[in-house]
């Protein structure tokens, strides 16, 4: 199992039966097997690293620090449900340290962004103070480098 | 004034390599893929680099000792105990040498001179043999054969051995084949090399390149470490071919007696370098580890499509290469290949490059991505298909 996350992890694009070739198995027993993960949401969704600076399209991304009051017998989980429905949420992490949530936003223009805080996010009930940083470049993202591409610079051919 | 006449006649009756040509056509061409390679696609873990790079802002950028820095050396020994079991003085049994290749070179130069027989398995990386015979002694091949799954057996050994036989060089996991060796099938090699008092001369340089199998070197059999001298570097374990960094263990008299002409040829390897391995060394495990789970992946991918693809295929255990037989097609290596990259676009090794018995084989490389192997793969059906 944990191979075939692996595989699909560096590259979801991979076939079920260059999978199955890669790991040994049949083709049949690694649909099972991806199916199986799918259903228990341990593969919870295939994206695409796309780095959107080098296009036309405009975005403005930002991370915001949250401060909340948890809610009696739930915890966070409550206030972290308020919060990442909203479909400008990329990701939403509860955090140790001097502050609760790590908010990761994305919109349209810094306009968008700040009216999202100041009228959705900022006046929940338990949400107590909140720090917005605006992301001004993004290096690298899930692990990949978003600015320069590793080129095989090898002989063609070596012994 | 004719210079060709000048040159010493056993370096000038030497070949060169014979894949020059391919390579050529292959650098001409445009939308060409090659299998080609014999080195790591992925570059030296980055805090490998990092090392040497800070190596360079402290300004050493001087010689080390010839021996090679001594926490480098104490590393090396570390490492080799506590991956093969087999104990070496970081002092004076360690020799810290530019690449697996110097190795070879001044062991043999050590080890042997006219008159001198060396036993040579192949198919084998290229050097061994001309490297033999540049210290005037004379290579007697050891062919290697698929149905053996390339594998050397003590009776072939034995029948090759004369009065005059002094060394065996030998290489598992294997470049081209991609075979290993058991302990139980290096046991009956060991024995043979006793009974004759012979000296064997191991290239280990992929045994961290195995898959579900771990390596044994020959040298911590019983008795056979200082009969031995270990061959072995950085380069495709850590993915540090262009660093130049290898080393070799020995007992201290042989190492004793290399470290002169280790001492008087190199000097000693590059500086930065040796910075840079000890990081590797040190810190590491999990970047071999995923390196070595890709390669194992990529190499179910290459021989399942190359099978579908109608070629017979031994399963290799060690190494990045492949080594399928063409002989089915009836198209020797070199036609075999030169037909795939003049149809297809795709270069690939003839195996008789690595040994006359290598004819009838080729060597394709998985050091490449998933990617590339699958559209090799897809040219490959294609070329055999019409054959």
């Amino acid at each position: 199992m944990k191979d075939i996350l692996e595989i699909l992890e560096r590259d979801s694009r991979t076939t079920h039966d260059e999978i199955a070739a890669m790991t040994g198995r049949n083709v049949e027993e690694v649909k099972s097997e991806i199916k199986k993960l799918e259903d228990e949401n341990i593969i919870a969704g295939y994206t695409t690293v796309i780095n959107w600076d080098k296009t036309e399209k405009e975005t403005v991304n930002a991370l915001i620090e949250v401060k909340v009051t948890p809610t009696r017998g739930l915890g966070f989980d409550k206030v972290a449900s308020k919060i990442y429905n909203f479909p400008e949420v990329k990701a939403l992490y509860l955090m140790s340290g001097s502050y609760d949530f790590t908010v990761l936003i994305e919109g349209k223009t810094l306009k968008e962004v700040a009216q999202f805080v100041a009228e959705k996010l900022a006046p929940l009930d338990s949400v107590m103070s909140t720090a917005t940083h605006f992301v001004l470049k993004r290096y690298k993202d899930d692990g990949v480098i978003l600015y320069e591409k590793q080129v095989d610079d090898r002989e063609v051919i070596s012994l | 004034m004719n210079l060709i006449d000048k040159i010493n006649p056993i370096v000038k009756n030497i070949p060169p390599s014979g894949i020059r040509k391919f390579f050529d056509i292959v650098t001409e061409m445009k939308d060409a893929i090659s299998l080609g390679v014999g080195e790591p696609d992925f570059v030296t873990p980055w805090r490998v680099r990092e090392s040497g790079i800070y190596s360079l802002e402290k300004g050493h950028t001087h010689y080390t000792s010839n021996w090679g820095l001594a926490e480098l050396r104490e590393e090396i020994s570390t490492y080799v105990l506590n991956k093969y079991n087999i104990q070496y003085d970081p002092k004076d049994e360690i020799i810290v040498t530019v690449g697996g290749s110097e190795g070879i070179d001044i062991a043999l130069r050590t080890l042997v001179g006219n008159g001198d027989e060396v036993l040579v398995q192949q198919p084998c990386f290229v050097s061994y043999k001309p490297c033999v015979e540049f210290c005037g002694a004379t290579p007697i091949i050891i062919e290697t054969k698929e149905d053996n799954q390339f594998k050397l057996t003590a009776e072939e050994i034995e029948e090759k051995i004369t009065p005059r036989t002094k060394v065996l060089i030998m290489s598992f996991p294997n470049n081209p084949t991609g075979a290993v060796m058991t302990k139980d099938e290096l046991e009956p090699i060991a024995e043979v090399i006793k009974k004759h008092d012979l000296l064997v001369i191991s290239d280990e340089i992929y045994s961290e390149l195995t898959y579900g199998f771990r390596h044994t070197s020959i040298a911590s059999l019983p008795d056979m470490r200082d009969r031995t001298i270990v061959i072995n570097g950085f380069s495709k374990a850590f993915a540090m071919t262009g660093w130049r960094m290898g080393y070799t263990c020995a007992h201290r008299d042989i190492t004793g007696a290399m470290f002169k002409v280790h001492q008087y040829a190199i000097m000693c390897s590059p500086t930065t370098s040796q910075y840079a391995a000890i990081e590797a060394l040190k810190n590491c495990d999990d970047e071999v580890e995923m390196m070595n789970r890709e390669y194992d992946r990529r190499r179910r991918l290459i021989i399942n499509g190359l099978r579908k693809a109608g070629l017979k295929c031994f399963e290799p255990q060690g190494a990045f290469y492949a080594f399928p037989s063409i002989k089915e097609t009836g198209l020797n290596s070199n036609d075999f290949c030169e037909k795939l990259l003049m149809e297809e676009k795709l270069a690939v090794v003839p195996g008789n490059a690595f040994g006359d018995c290598g004819e009838g084989f080729v060597r394709m490389s998985y050091a490449y991505s998933a990617d590339t192997i699958n559209s090799a793969l897809e040219r490959i059906n294609r070329f055999m298909s019409r054959l």
